[in-house]
C-alpha cells in the first residue's frame, strides 16, 4: 500500500490493542472523535482532507477563549461549506467571495460578537479579492480564515490564484506556467501591509506540530478581534490530495515541499494596535 | 507480546475511516498501522494501534473524519492488561 | 411631527430613519447618491451605521450582514448598480433575509429588472412605487415592514424627480402593525448550545435540526414563498374615472402623476378617459385592473420605457387591446428629468391614442365632444 512506511514487504506480527472499547484501566479523556462544536455526522469531504483538521481548530480555539457564547461563522462557499450545517454556532452563509462584507454588516450591529469568515482560496483570492482587501483596509474588527489548498476543490480541482507555479490542475495539466497562466499570489502578504490590519499568520494543517502553531495562530488572530485591534487574517494551507492528483499519503509532503514553498508559513504581522 | 507500557490508548471509530492514512504519519511514537486485510463497512482498510501511545492525540487533530476517542492514562499501562491481541 | 418642507432625497432618508432602519450602505451613483449622503449624515445620530462600500456588491453584502444580524437595513442604487446586486438579491429572497433595496432610477427602464428580477432561480421582490414624494414617504417605510412580514427583500422605484424636488411632507414614524420578534437573527448567543441558528439561503436548517432540509430540497420550495406573498398581500392601485372609460389610461411613478394630472383635464372636456396606477408593481394589481377595463375599448399604457410594464397589462386583461404610448426619454445627460414629463405632451399622446381608438372602433358610444377630439 503506497505512503504506509509501517508496513514492509512481509506482514510482520502486530501486537494489537482493542480500540473498539473504553480503557480498561483508569484513564481521562483527551479527545472524544470531534469538538462539541462539530455536529455528528459524515461531512463527505475526500479522504485525506486537510479541511476538517482546520475547522476543528478553528471552533476549538473559539471554545477554549471562551468565545463559543458570542460566536457567529459566516461561510464562503467551497468544499468547507459542508460544515455550515455541521456546525453548533451561528452561521450566515454568503456567496462566493462575499463573506467579508457579510461579516463587516453583522459585526457593525453586534460589536461584540466574534464574526469570523471561513473562506477557501477560490472564493476568496479569485472572486472575493475586493472584499478582504477592503475589510482589511478599513480594519474591520473581524476574523477572516481562508483554507489555502491551490485549487478549487468543489468543482474538481482547477486552478485558483494560489495555484503554485509546476502544479498540476485540471486547467494546468501540464503545471502552472508563469507565461500561460500568470503568476500567483501571495494573500497574507498582500493584506498585512494595509494599516486596518492587526494580525496576519500563515499556517497548516499537514502535521500535529503545523496544526498547533496554526491553533496558537488563530488563538492570536481571534485576541485581536476580541482587543478591537482591527482585522486579523489566519491563512491555512490544508491538504486536497484529490485536487493535487496524489495519494492521501503523500499530500502532507506535497503541502510542504510545494504549496509551502511558496506560501512560506509564519506569523507575518501582529501589531498591537492597527497603525 | 509486546513489552511496551502504554501511557494512552484510543478508540477507534472504525467504521468512519476513509483509509486516508494521515494518522499512521502522525503518529510520533509510529503504534498506528493500517490492516491489510481487514476492511470497514465502507470499504476501507483502516487503523489498528499497538502498544506505546503516549495520548499526543496528534492522530485525533489530524483525522479528516474525526474517528479518534483519545484516552491519557493515569498510570502507564503494559500491553498485557490492555485487551492486547498479536 | 408636521409637514416640512424636504428635498426628495432627505426625505426619503428621514423617513427610513423613522421606520427604525439601523444599517445603510451604498455606494455614490446618481440620482442614488443624495440619498446615500443623507443616511450618512443622520444613521450616526439615530444609534446605526452608514458605510460606503466598494462597490454595490459589497453594499448589499454589508447590508446582508446586517439584516441576518436582526437590524432593518437598507441599501440601494440605480440601475445599472442594481443590475450589480442581483444575485444577492435573489439569494436573500432564498435566505429568508428582509431587506429595502431603493431604485433611484433613470427613467423607467428598470421595471423589468425590478418585477421579474435579472436574478436566478424562483423569486419575487415586492416592488413599490409612489407617485410623488408623499406617498414615498409612507410607503418606504411600508417597505421595512414588508420585508420584515415577509423576510424578503422589498424594492422602492423612485426616480431623479423624486431625488430632487421639493414637497411638504411629514417624515414621522407611521406605525403599519405588530410584527413578530426576530427570533431568527443572529448575534452569536445560540452558539454552543444545540440548536445554534442558521441564516443560509443554501442549506436552511442544521443538521441537528428536528427536519434538515438539503439543498436540493429547500430549491423546490421556492414557489411556495411566492405563493405565500400573493395570497397574504392585497395588491395596492390607484384608480379614477374607469367606471364609464372608453379609454384607460395605466402608468405607475413620477410620470404617473402628469398623466393623472392630465386624465382629469380631458375628463373635465368631456371625454371618457379613465386612469390606473399601479402602486405595488408587484404583486401587480391584475384582477383590479381587469374590472377596472372591463368596458374600455383600449388601454394606453404610458411608460417611459420601450414597453415593459405593458406585458403585465396584457397579462392582466388577456385578450383586450393594449397598445404602448409613452417610450424612452432622456434629457442630455442621460438621468435628469425627461423631456416628455410635461402636461401638454403627455396630453397629446394620450388624445392621439384617444383619437386612434375610436376611429378603430366601429360603433363608438363616446361622446360627442370625444369624436375628432383635436390632436
Amino acid at each position: 500500500m503506497p505512503g504506509s512506511p509501517r508496513v514492509p514487504g512481509s506482514p510482520r506480527v502486530k501486537c494489537v490493542i482493542r480500540t473498539d472499547v473504553p480503557p480498561p484501566e483508569p484513564a481521562t479523556l483527551v479527545d472524544d472523535f470531534a469538538p462539541p462544536l462539530i455536529l455528528p455526522g459524515a461531512h463527505k469531504l475526500c479522504a485525506g482532507c486537510g479541511e476538517p483538521a482546520a475547522m476543528r481548530a478553528v471552533v476549538e480555539m473559539i471554545a477554549e477563549m471562551g468565545f463559543t457564547r458570542r460566536a457567529v461563522a459566516v461561510f464562503g462557499i467551497g468544499c468547507y461549506t459542508a460544515f455550515s450545517p455541521g456546525l453548533d454556532v451561528e452561521v450566515m452563509q454568503a456567496l462566493h467571495g462575499r463573506a467579508p462584507s457579510l461579516a463587516t454588516g453583522l459585526k457593525r450591529v453586534h460589536p461584540d460578537s466574534i464574526v469570523f469568515t471561513m473562506q477557501g482560496d477560490g472564493d476568496m483570492v479569485n472572486e472575493g479579492l475586493q472584499e478582504v482587501i477592503h475589510t482589511a483596509a478599513r480594519g474591520e474588527n473581524v476574523t477572516c480564515v481562508m483554507l489555502n489548498n491551490g485549487v478549487f476543490g468543489e468543482t474538481g480541482g482547477h486552478m485558483t490564484a494560489t495555484t503554485v507555479l509546476g502544479q498540476r490542475t485540471k486547467n494546468s495539466l501540464e503545471g502552472r506556467e508563469a507565461k500561460k497562466h500568470g503568476f500567483p499570489i501571495r494573500m497574507a502578504e498582500m493584506l498585512a501591509p494595509l494599516d486596518g490590519v492587526a494580525y496576519v499568520a500563515r499556517g497548516a494543517t499537514n502535521n500535529a506540530r503545523n496544526i498547533f502553531r496554526t491553533r496558537k495562530m488563530l488563538r492570536s488572530a481571534l485576541a485581536a478581534q476580541d482587543e478591537k485591534r482591527g482585522f486579523s487574517f489566519v491563512e491555512i494551507l490544508t491538504m486536497c490530495p484529490t485536487g493535487w492528483f496524489i495519494e492521501t499519503g503523500d499530500a502532507p509532503a506535497y503541502l510542504s515541499d510545494k504549496m509551502a514553498s511558496f506560501h512560506k508559513m509564519g506569523v507575518i504581522k501582529n501589531a498591537a494596535v492597527a497603525s | 507480546m509486546s513489552g511496551k507500557v502504554s501511557r494512552g490508548t484510543l478508540v477507534i471509530d472504525i467504521d468512519r475511516c476513509k483509509g486516508c492514512e494521515l494518522c499512521i504519519d502522525a503518529c510520533r511514537p509510529n503504534v498506528l498501522s493500517m490492516t491489510t486485510d481487514k476492511r470497514n463497512a465502507l470499504g476501507y482498510l483502516y487503523p489498528v494501534l499497538e502498544p506505546g501511545c503516549v495520548a499526543c492525540h496528534a492522530c485525533a487533530l489530524i483525522c479528516p473524519d474525526f474517528v479518534f476517542q483519545v484516552w491519557r492514562y493515569t498510570r502507564p499501562v503494559a500491553a498485557a492488561n490492555q485487551g492486547a491481541e498479536t | 411631527m408636521s409637514a416640512e418642507l424636504l428635498e426628495g432625497s432627505e426625505a426619503i432618508a428621514r423617513a427610513m430613519v423613522s421606520a427604525g432602519c439601523r444599517f445603510f450602505a451604498g455606494y455614490p451613483m446618481t440620482p442614488f447618491t443624495e440619498v446615500l449622503e443623507g443616511m450618512a449624515k443622520l444613521m450616526p445620530a439615530a444609534g446605526g451605521d452608514c458605510v460606503n462600500a466598494e462597490s454595490e456588491l459589497e453594499a448589499i453584502g454589508m447590508a446582508w450582514g446586517a439584516a441576518a444580524a436582526g437590524a432593518r437595513t437598507a441599501t440601494g442604487s440605480v440601475g445599472q448598480g442594481l443590475s450589480l446586486m442581483q444575485e444577492s438579491i435573489a439569494e436573500l429572497c432564498f435566505a429568508r433575509v428582509p431587506m429595502v433595496v431603493l431604485n433611484m432610477a433613470r427613467g423607467q427602464g428598470d421595471y423589468y429588472q425590478a418585477t421579474r428580477g435579472g436574478g436566478h432561480g424562483d423569486y419575487r421582490t415586492i416592488v413599490l412605487a409612489p407617485v410623488d414624494l408623499a406617498e414615498a414617504v409612507r410607503l418606504v417605510q411600508l417597505a421595512f415592514y414588508l420585508a420584515d412580514k415577509f423576510r424578503n427583500p422589498v424594492m422602492f422605484m423612485g426616480d431623479y424627480y423624486l431625488a430632487h424636488v421639493f414637497e411638504a411632507v411629514d417624515t414621522a414614524t407611521v406605525d403599519f402593525g405588530a410584527l413578530p420578534r426576530k427570533d431568527w437573527a443572529l448575534d452569536g448567543s445560540s452558539s454552543g448550545s444545540g440548536n445554534a441558528r442558521i441564516v443560509s439561503s443554501i442549506m436552511p436548517t442544521k443538521r441537528n435540526a428536528p427536519i434538515y432540509v438539503e439543498y436540493g430540497a429547500y430549491l423546490e420550495t421556492g414557489g411556495q414563498k411566492i405563493a405565500a406573498i400573493e395570497r397574504q398581500m392585497e395588491p395596492m392601485y390607484e384608480q379614477a374615472g374607469c367606471e364609464d372609460a372608453d379609454c384607460v389610461i395605466v402608468a405607475y411613478g413620477t410620470p404617473a402623476r402628469i398623466v393623472r394630472y392630465v386624465v382629469g383635464q380631458l375628463r373635465r372636456e368631456g371625454l371618457r378617459v379613465g386612469f390606473f396606477r399601479p402602486v405595488t408593481l408587484w404583486p401587480f394589481p391584475s384582477a383590479q385592473l381587469a374590472a377596472a377595463t372591463r368596458s374600455a375599448r383600449g388601454i394606453g399604457v404610458y411608460e417611459l420605457n420601450a414597453g415593459q410594464m405593458i406585458d403585465d397589462v396584457r397579462l392582466a386583461v388577456r385578450d383586450r387591446n393594449a397598445s404602448s404610448i409613452g417610450g424612452p426619454s432622456f434629457d442630455s445627460s442621460g438621468f435628469g428629468i425627461a423631456p416628455d414629463l410635461t402636461p401638454s405632451k403627455v396630453a397629446a399622446r394620450i388624445r392621439a391614442f384617444l383619437a386612434e381608438t375610436c376611429q378603430a372602433a366601429p360603433a363608438c358610444q363616446a361622446a360627442p365632444a370625444c369624436r375628432g377630439a383635436p390632436a
